[in-house]
């Protein structure tokens, strides 16, 4: 399996997100920002970082660079898309996830190991876990604060599309940075275009995170695309 | 040419801390009559031609589709 990692300028950790598609044992594709293309490749990780520096707001330009141009359609028809932190706010800002990441409540930037908890087992990125499983994974963002209004946050409730909360003693004082009902991360209807603020991607490996608890986004798409040739 | 002004606002549903420490710090400045602080953006667009209705629609299109977040963000456009 070949999985595109895309590069933009001031992305930080697509060095890590193809290290963790390595370690799941698929083929990591550079992607480039500028170029509109995506490869053929089977998957793409947005990773975090601080494209185009921030400006404007989080992921606002990313959204219109060339490669995001082919990404938006290939999404829509099913490709399997995970947004890492600023992945995540590109994803908002593109329309393919609804809801927006605010500003967090404490105003610091937070960069610290969280526990989740898997809500949604059932997604191409997260099959390979079990619902109700916790994680130990860093979270390191400015905004990440998870916002949209109260009918979104219904529906993302009534159709299982929380993907992962921080774990806490109750789901609204759980989040760090203040984000809506908990949400750490969410997906799209059809459970291929996953979105969240936690770094899986640093957390593949004891050596060098705090557990390996987040190999299993990289090697669940890996088994969900296994899968899927397998059938077809 | 024409200027016009885009005043972008976080939606008052949408939590604004920076809002929230500019006003305390007014109060420890002394400022007690201040109740309140929410914090946004002035973007200052220069536009060729005159800030007519065609021109005006532009840029409230401008707005809506990259100047703002509509999701979590209201604009509002004056000509300056």
């Amino acid at each position: 399996m070949r999985i595109g990692v895309v590069t933009f300028p001031g992305s930080l950790d697509d060095t890590d997100a193809a290290r963790a598609v390595r370690f799941a044992e698929a083929e990591p594709v550079p992607l480039w920002h500028a170029d509109r293309d995506l490869r053929g490749v089977d998957a793409v990780i947005l990773p975090g970082g601080f494209s185009y520096g921030d400006y404007l707001r989080c992921g606002a330009i990313a959204r219109f660079s060339p490669v995001m141009a082919e990404l938006v359609p290939a999404a829509k028809a099913g490709l399997p898309v995970l947004g890492i932190c600023n992945g995540f706010q590109i994803l908002c800002e593109a329309h393919l996830l609804p809801g927006a990441l605010t500003r967090n409540a404490g105003l610091r930037f937070i960069t610290r190991d969280v526990r989740l908890t898997v809500a949604n087992a059932d997604t191409v990125w997260t099959g390979g876990y079990q619902p109700g499983q916790q994680l130990l994974v860093p979270l390191k963002s400015g905004e990440g604060a998870y916002a949209a209004d109260e009918a979104t946050l219904d529906e993302l409730d009534r159709t299982g599309r929380v993907v992962v909360r921080y774990a806490g003693p109750d789901r609204d004082s759980a989040a760090p940075n203040g984000a809506a009902r908990g949400i750490a991360g969410i997906c799209d209807g059809a459970g291929t275009v996953v979105g969240l603020m936690p770094h899986p991607e640093h957390a593949i490996d004891p050596l060098t995170g705090p557990s390996a608890d987040g190999l299993g986004f990289f090697t669940s798409v890996v088994r969900a695309f296994a899968g899927a040739g397998a059938l077809g | 040419m024409a200027r016009v002004i885009v005043d972008v606002m976080l939606k008052p549903e949408i939590h604004d801390p920076q809002g929230e420490a500019v006003l305390s710090a007014t109060r420890r400045l002394g400022f007690a009559n201040v109740t309140g602080v929410r914090q946004g953006k002035r973007f200052e667009v220069e536009i060729e031609g005159p800030a007519d209705g065609v021109a005006l629609a532009a840029i409230e299109e401008l707005s809506r589709e990259l100047l703002a977040n509509p999701v979590i963000e209201e604009f509002s456009i004056t000509t300056g």
